[in-house]
């Protein structure tokens, strides 16, 4: 079966589509209208742009690129969980403590997924290597910053209870204890729930396209599942790796919370 | 005027409990004072002062330079959880993280010594099972005074301990306090805006300024202390 090339005139009808749910959020007074249409844009022009790229990727399929795109990639979704967090952590830690979180997962992950289980070769081939990690990379990226968001924003909320219990005689592990799983578990929630509703509920968007792109449907399942397991995973381990790194970084040596290393809106306002 | 250590640490005798050295937190300090085995020193001074700052510092939960020792030992040579548990702070403001009362009460705390001292406040025994929600801001301020006792610490660091608290249920946090003392040989640091209290209580007073403490003379208080 060929896929069938969509025309720009196509696309502009899914187009027109939004710019009705802008003017609807005009209406309703939502405030979205402009975010709507900036968005829609932005995510035109970042998904033409990495067409383009694709096709160069795809073309030359050196190691380098590859591994180019993937840094690329890496830190783009460092500076989004940063993005989406209220209350950041200061500095360039609060940077790397993302970063770093989801590079040892969704790098290992990946790197595991090509060499082990899918076995391509060579192991960076980017049609197999890139849209495999750009999923791994988004997909934590969603948990981890859900986790930080909330560990932060529930230090700053809850640091009466915390230093409560610190001053107690807990350790800073069992003084945060309860703030630490509860975050985690916030991170893992979403994919433990579209696990639960994958093919019930929803088809997963890669097998959609998939299948859309002519594969039987039972291949496009297989690769769906692997795909959800390697994201369970990937996000499971950057969750944990991401919010026991800020344990750390927000305590001292001697169990003080330090909350003067966290910045942001409300603690300004102070 | 700081001395240096050598001269003011040695000899070690059995009056000094809590040592404090040129403590300085925030922009205040320099402190000095000592506090000796089962006595109860009073503190006061204005408010935002720092008075609460101070004890914090005390019990390590912010930083600070200078020396704190106990029974001559630098509180830098203890881990800090072990730090609070021997020289603990009770805020005027109590937290509670668990539903009941109970689960905030270490398990390995005998278990009559504790519904003693809940029974010397004005407590029933089902107390344990009560609903934090549904306690009144006296009631969980006497509750947290118990909670730090139950790591038996040799000193006690209590601000505003009975601001919640009405003339009867005072007087029994008052004697509990001072029981405790006598009992463990531990000694407190109060602070306190009441100077009626701590005439009673304290056998010394200090007031903290931004930049030292003046130290008050005191009558001797009514409660008896002998052993």
């Amino acid at each position: 079966m060929e896929v069938i090339a969509l025309s720009a005139w196509d696309l502009s009808i899914a187009a027109a589509l939004v710019c009705v749910l802008s003017l609807l959020s005009l209406f309703l007074s939502l405030g979205l209208e402009w975010k709507i249409l900036i968005f829609s844009c932005r995510m035109t022009a970042q998904l033409l742009f990495i067409g383009i790229v694709l096709r160069f990727l795809f073309a030359s399929g050196s190691l380098p690129i590859v591994l180019l795109m993937a840094t690329v990639m890496l830190f783009a979704a460092g500076r989004e969980v940063l993005a989406r967090q209220n209350l950041r952590l200061k500095g360039i830690t609060g940077y790397a403590i993302g970063t770093g979180a989801m590079f040892v997962s969704s790098f290992s992950v990946s790197l595991i997924a090509l060499l082990v289980i899918i076995g391509v070769d060579p192991w960076y081939t980017p049609q197999y290597a890139i849209p495999l990690l750009g999923m791994l990379l988004g997909n934590t990226m969603t948990g981890v910053s859900l986790a930080l968001d909330r560990l932060t924003d529930q230090f700053y909320k809850e640091r009466g209870v915390v230093e409560q219990r610190l001053l107690l005689g807990q350790t800073w592990q069992e003084a945060s204890s309860d703030i630490r799983k509860e975050c985690m578990r916030t991170g893992m929630i979403p994919i433990i729930n579209s696990m639960a509703a994958a093919g019930l509920v929803s088809l997963p968007g890669m097998m959609t396209g998939q299948i859309l792109g002519g594969t039987p449907p039972m291949e496009a399942v297989k690769y769906q599942i692997l795909i959800i397991f390697l994201i369970a995973a990937g996000t499971g381990f950057g969750v944990i790796s991401a919010i026991w790194m800020s344990g750390h970084y927000l305590f001292d040596n001697r169990h003080r919370l330090c909350l003067e290393r966290l910045s942001g809106s409300r603690i300004r306002k102070r | 005027m700081v001395q240096p250590l050598s001269s003011i640490s040695p000899p070690q005798n059995n009056s000094c409990r809590l040592r404090v050295e040129d403590l300085r937190f925030l922009v205040n300090g320099p402190y000095t004072f000592v506090l000796k085995e089962g006595e109860c020193l009073g503190l006061s001074g204005k408010s935002g002062i720092g008075k609460t700052q101070m004890l914090r510092a005390i019990t390590d939960l912010i930083p600070h330079s200078g020396k704190i020792l106990l029974d001559g030992v630098s509180s830098t040579t203890f881990p800090a959880p072990l730090w609070r548990s021997m020289v603990t702070m009770v805020p005027a403001e109590s937290f509670w993280w668990y539903d009941i009362v109970g689960d905030h009460f270490s398990a390995e705390f005998d278990a009559d010594s504790l519904q003693g001292k809940l029974a010397a406040v004005g407590f029933k025994e089902d107390v344990l099972n009560w609903q934090i929600s549904r306690l009144s801001t006296g009631e969980k301020q006497r509750l947290a005074l118990i909670r730090g006792l139950c790591n038996t610490p040799s000193v006690l660091l209590l601000d505003e301990p009975c601001s919640a608290l009405d003339g009867y249920h005072t007087a029994l946090t008052e004697a509990l306090i001072l029981n405790y003392l006598q009992h463990n040989n531990a000694s407190v640091l109060w602070v306190s805006h009441d100077h009626e209290q701590l005439q009673r209580v304290a056998e010394r007073e200090l007031c903290l300024e931004k930049g030292g403490l003046i130290e008050k003379t005191v009558e001797r208080r009514s409660v008896s202390m002998e052993k």
